[in-house]
């Protein structure tokens, strides 16, 4: 006869409100097989610990159910503590009378919960008794992380890994790494030139001993689990030998064909041979072979010519190299909604409307005009500029209801640069609310209004167009009574809506992990597991979550980071025992678990005899890959799998028990 | 003006009626005032669209029962097409005026209409005209 | 081909150059509009109550019989279009509504009309680039100023005649017609609407505002596709001239009066004589 202690918590009143908890406890106590029973207001508590163990060994049980709140709450409290008591913790279970009882009905009499916290802990009761002891298995983890994005939130990542002694392999798909913040001019809150904090952090992580940067390439492909991913990733030719170029540029000095430049989002041409920017790490060209004649036609080739140690190679062709890696952290970034999307503000067409990010190249001391203001139609200085917030964020009919969040920063940080470049200047800042939660944020957005002059207006702007070479904007100003407002101004523009990156949801979907409405990554947990995601060993960084400025990126990443060094703290890796097991006697091969199984843990193995021909087929688990989720189970039509911890026997009792 | 806010006005039955007749959802205006932007006639209004719907969003029908607004919209639907949370003022005007033109208080007399105009103008003026301002 | 077509109240009274110019040009361009053989108002304005749906009835009882006609119906009048297309939408996309109408409704509507404006027609049956072969009078270098107005454009996602922000599909057929089109901010502004019946000093205002907005561009002729416009700012422009010498009129034609024209009608045909503002001295002038 098994020795089954029984612990039914009030949770304070959260159960006991509608279960007679005593009644639970006294019916149970009469159940085969039940030696101990008791009802206790908080099971979670020290003392409520304390007692559970005490209960254990003074009455000697052999298995014991806490009925209590969710498994997912404090599974964990209970086992542990049943170890401690000299219990095999997978002889420890809880049933779940909060969640799904006492939290639902709201009869006060008790009756009703009552009687279902009877009925679900007699299910968990017959289900215990068949319990067997599991162990814990473990895995080995390869203490490499893969990185995927070398924006600010990626390279912080990346160092902070590094140093903390592990190596990192960081892709990035342009030429370059740096990201967004690359194009920046200065930054609020402190207005320290974006360059000048970055590229100390592009080059610190170039130089690095464990980082190996790997630009102009993807990631094609994730096999494997925790500890454990292999990752195929594609580069793509860059037409140049990164081995023997020194970066001397003489290449693109010389090569006579030109191109939009996308760093410079238009604003300016490189050549077809280039580095985005002229801090870029690592500083090697490549060729943008679909314009480059040499390429296409056979034609020109001059670079080849003039570099020096022969770099240039117009024959190479993408590779795909393999990395295996025990963590992987995304931290792919955000790109702006295209000016294209604003009808009423002249679809992108009208020259001298720009987006923030092309005013930050206009107010960067690298940019295209050496950081003077100037208007993109013909050169000349404005003489007044009218910023536009809320540029399709918070607009559900251009599809996207929330707040970009650093737009009121930035905008209010662009008059402060117009002010300070272009003294007579005069700004026009039209916005909804402003949203400056940040230390030192709304002391920010005052000083451009009270010491730089900045005009706000709150409303929004119905129109923008052209009239006599002038941008007329025509909006309201709901402060002043609703007042229709017409500014003439000289140029525009648009805090357009931070986005998430195209294609970024079939990203996901090769990684395995969620996004939500808006194509931003999901957090296991948005409070408590902010950087984790679902599929464990994979971490989240940076605006690839959703708007976040540069302080919470960078912090992203060095959390990010913190979790990827826990999880290479040690050599294996304790695995959950509830696996799923063949039973190899009735196996016939038909494969339909291996279609099944979502995690890729089945395969088909050979059994041989001595002279080493094949007798049989079957399906075996891999209990590194296993997640038990038991599909396979319920795929399998010969009924030869069982998962651990959950075998066909247990649920059947605990079902026949209701 | 001092405006004294209570729930039962914010709350009120003729708020829902306006609520039901337009088919709009008060709430969901966050006052940006865009419609009142665009609108090609605000500068004529007493009231223009936005602040007509923040007076409606604090329940005080009375101050703007008595205003232009209403009646001088043209149903063009500038407000409605570039509204952020797809709100129409157009639809919350016109259920302003049916709160008139229901109880039969017309805004405009056909007999002192300018003839000549009824004869020479288009039908489809009169017609509209007449749904918005006559019972 | 035969097209049923819905003319509406105004095109048969007041609009007529309109609704003959139209029908001509369409039988050189090898199509004929038929009218409906019975038909009534379409209300002149799609209902903006939600709870009353007798103002669906009468746009309703239109459809029904053009449907009986056959499944496509084509319009000229902006603001039947506009009346028609957003009916046929809220028909279809409350199929209650569509079933309490249809009580009322001596002949049966199921919602399967197609309503095509006759601009649709040329742009896309019949091709901008087979009106310009059938051209026989180029206007060259005529300088014209597309006026859209709102019934043809708004709300956007329920007309969907072209992009209600930036349409083009005038200035399209202008330029196969031989024209130089015009573009000018205010295109899509209104005009003032039924304010013609009594507040005839905020249509002037408006109506002045979208005339001045095409000159200043450069437009020397604006032309419509709704006689409501067409009036208001034909009519509009004595009092703006009266109070602003400065105001220089412009003939404000409907689209298919210069369609016609090209088309090789003649200008008594096309009624030019009609329209307040003579726009046959520019003509002249021009050589065209
Ligand atoms: C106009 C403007 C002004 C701003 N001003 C400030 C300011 O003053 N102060 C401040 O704190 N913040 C500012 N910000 C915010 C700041 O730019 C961001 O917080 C920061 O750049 C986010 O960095 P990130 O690494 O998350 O993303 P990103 O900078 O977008 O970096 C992501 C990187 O991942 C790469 N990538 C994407 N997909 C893949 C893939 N599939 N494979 C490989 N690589 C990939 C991208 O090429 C990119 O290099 C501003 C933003 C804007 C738009
Ligand atoms: S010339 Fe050769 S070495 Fe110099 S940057 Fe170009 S490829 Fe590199
Ligand atoms: S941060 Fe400011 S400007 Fe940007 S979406 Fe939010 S409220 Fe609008
Ligand atoms: S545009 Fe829409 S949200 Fe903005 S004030 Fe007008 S009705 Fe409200
Ligand atoms: S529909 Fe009425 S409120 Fe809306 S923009 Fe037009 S005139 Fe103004």
């Amino acid at each position: 006869m098994p020795r089954i202690g029984v612990f039914v918590c009030q949770c304070g009143n959260n159960i006991e409100s509608t279960v007679d908890t005593q009644k639970v406890a006294d019916e149970l106590k009469e159940m085969p097989g039940v030696a101990y029973t008791c009802s206790y207001k908080f099971m979670c508590s020290s003392p409520g610990q304390e007692m559970f163990k005490n209960a254990i060994k003074d009455n000697d049980l052999d298995g014991v159910i806490v009925s209590a709140c969710s498994p997912h709450m404090h599974e964990k409290t209970f086992r542990k503590a049943s170890e401690a008591a000299g219990l095999n913790p997978y002889k420890c279970e809880v049933a779940n009378i909060r969640e799904q009882c006492s939290w639902v009905h709201h009869d006060e009499t008790k009756k009703v919960g009552t009687v279902k916290s009877l009925d679900l802990t007699r299910m968990m009761l017959e289900r215990l008794k068949r319990n067997k002891p599991l162990k814990a298995t473990s895995i080995p983890v390869t203490k490499k992380a893969l990185v995927i994005g070398g924006g600010i939130s990626g390279i912080q990542a990346a160092l902070d890994i590094a140093d903390g002694g592990v190596e990192v392999v960081l892709v990035e798909r342009e030429p370059s790494i740096g990201g967004n913040m690359a194009r920046l001019s200065e930054t609020f809150p402190t207005m320290d030139c974006s360059q000048c904090i970055l590229t100390p952090k592009m080059v610190e992580a170039d130089l690095h001993e464990n980082i190996k940067i790997l630009t102009y390439a993807e990631v094609e492909k994730v096999d494997g689990y925790i500890g454990n991913f292999t990752i195929t990733i594609n580069k793509k030719a860059k037409y140049v030998d990164e081995s023997t170029c020194t970066g001397c540029g003489e290449c693109w000095e010389k090569c006579p064909f030109k191109a939009d430049s996308e760093f410079e989002l238009g604003l300016n041409k490189r050549k077809v041979i280039y580095t985005p920017f002229p801090q870029s790490v690592p500083n090697i060209p490549v060729i943008d072979a679909p314009k480059c004649p040499k390429i296409q036609k056979d034609k020109c080739g001059l670079c080849a010519k003039v570099c020096g140690p022969g770099s240039i190679d117009f024959t190479q062709k993408d590779e795909i190299v393999t990395e295996h890696v025990g963590a992987i952290i995304v931290a792919t970034g955000f790109e702006l909604m295209p000016n294209e999307h604003f009808g009423e503000y002249g679809y992108g067409k009208i020259k001298d409307v720009v987006s923030g990010l092309q005013f930050e190249r206009l107010a960067s001391s690298s940019g295209p005009t050496g950081g003077k203001i100037e208007r993109p139609s013909d050169g000349k200085t404005p003489e007044s500029i009218v910023f536009i917030q809320c540029a399709g964020s918070r607009d559900e009919a251009k599809g996207v209801s929330y707040c970009s969040k650093i737009c009121c920063m930035y905008t209010a940080k662009h008059t402060m640069l117009y002010k300070h470049k272009v003294h007579e200047g005069k700004s026009y800042v039209f916005y909804m609310d402003i949203r400056a939660g940040g230390k030192r944020y709304e002391e920010f957005v005052r000083k451009a209004i009270e010491d730089d002059g900045a005009m706000y207006l709150r409303g929004r702007v119905s129109r923008v167009y052209e009239k006599n070479g002038k941008i007329m904007v025509q909006g309201v100003d709901t402060l002043s009574n609703g007042q229709q407002v017409e500014i003439e101004a000289d140029m525009v523009v648009l805090a357009t809506a931070l986005i998430s990156r195209k294609g970024a949801d079939s990203f996901a979907q090769k990684l395995g992990i969620g996004y939500d409405k808006d194509k931003f990554y999901s957090e296991y947990h948005p409070k408590l597991k902010p950087v984790e995601t679902v599929t464990a060993g994979i971490y989240l960084s940076g605006t690839c979550v959703g708007p976040m400025d540069i302080p919470e990126s960078v912090s992203m990443g060095s959390a990010a980071a913190s979790k990827a060094l826990g999880l290479f703290s040690s050599d294996k890796m304790a695995r959950e025992p509830i696996t799923a097991d063949v039973n190899k006697t009735t196996c016939n091969a038909c494969w339909d678990c291996v279609t099944a199984c979502p995690y890729t843990a089945i395969a088909k193995t050979e059994v041989k005899d001595r002279e080493g021909n094949i007798v049989q087929m079957l399906a075996e688990v891999n209990v590194g890959l296993c997640q038990g989720c038991g599909v396979c189970v319920a795929a399998c039509r010969s009924k030869s799998i069982d998962l651990a911890g959950y075998t066909d026997e247990q649920v059947y009792a605990a079902i026949n028990a209701f | 003006m001092k405006i004294t806010l209570s729930k039962d006005k914010i709350e009120s039955e003729g708020i829902a009626l306006i609520e039901r007749i337009s088919g709009e959802d008060l709430k969901q205006c966050y006052q940006c005032g865009n419609c009142s932007g665009g609108c090609p006639v605000s500068l004529e209004m007493e009231i223009t669209p936005s602040q007509m719907i923040r007076q409606l969003q604090l329940g005080n029908i009375e101050g703007v029962e008595e205003a232009n607004t209403m009646w001088l919209c043209l149903g063009c639907q500038q407000c409605y097409s570039r509204c952020p949370k797809s709100v129409s003022a157009a639809k919350i005007l016109e259920a302003l005026r049916q709160l008139h033109l229901r109880k039969g208080e017309d805004h405009a007399e056909i007999a002192e209409m300018d003839m000549p105009l009824l004869k020479r103008g288009p039908q489809q003026a009169m017609v509209s005209a007449f749904r918005k301002f006559v019972s | 081909m035969k097209i049923p077509y819905y003319p509406g109240c105004t095109l048969n009274t007041v609009a007529k150059p309109f609704d003959e110019s139209a029908k001509a040009s369409a039988i050189t361009l090898g199509f004929e509009l038929e009218e409906l053989s019975e038909w009534n108002c379409c209300g002149a304005g799609f209902p903006l109550t939600n709870d009353n749906i007798m103002g669906l009835a009468a746009p309703t009882k239109v459809l029904a019989n053009a449907r009986a006609a056959g499944e496509t119906v084509t319009t000229l009048c902006s603001v039947c279009y506009n009346v028609l297309k957003r009916t046929n939408k809220a028909l279809n996309d409350d199929k209650e509504r569509k079933a309490t109408i249809n009580e009322f409704m001596e002949l049966e509507y199921d919602g399967s009309l197609n309503i095509v404006h006759y601009l649709e027609i040329l742009r896309d049956t019949v091709g901008f680039d087979k009106v310009k072969e059938a051209v026989k009078r180029p206007l060259t270098g005529i300088k014209v100023g597309a006026y859209y107005g709102c019934m043809l454009l708004r709300p956007g996602g329920e007309v969907g005649i072209d992009n209600a922000e930036a349409p083009t599909i005038i200035e399209d057929l202008l330029s196969a017609l031989g024209c130089e089109p015009v573009d000018f901010p205010d295109k899509i502004e209104c005009c003032g609407a039924h304010l013609a019946m009594g507040k005839t000093d905020v249509v002037e205002r408006l109506s002045g505002k979208i005339m001045t907005s095409a000159i200043e561009s450069g437009a020397e002729v604006i032309v419509t596709s709704c006689p409501l416009c067409q009036y208001n700012l034909d009519k509009s422009q004595e009092k703006i001239k009266s109070s602003d010498a400065g105001f220089k009129t412009v003939p404000v034609v409907y689209f298919t009066q210069l369609l016609g024209l090209a088309l090789g009608q003649s200008e008594d045909e096309t009624s030019l004589k009609d329209n307040q503002w003579d726009i046959r001295p520019l003509l002249a002038e021009r050589g065209v």
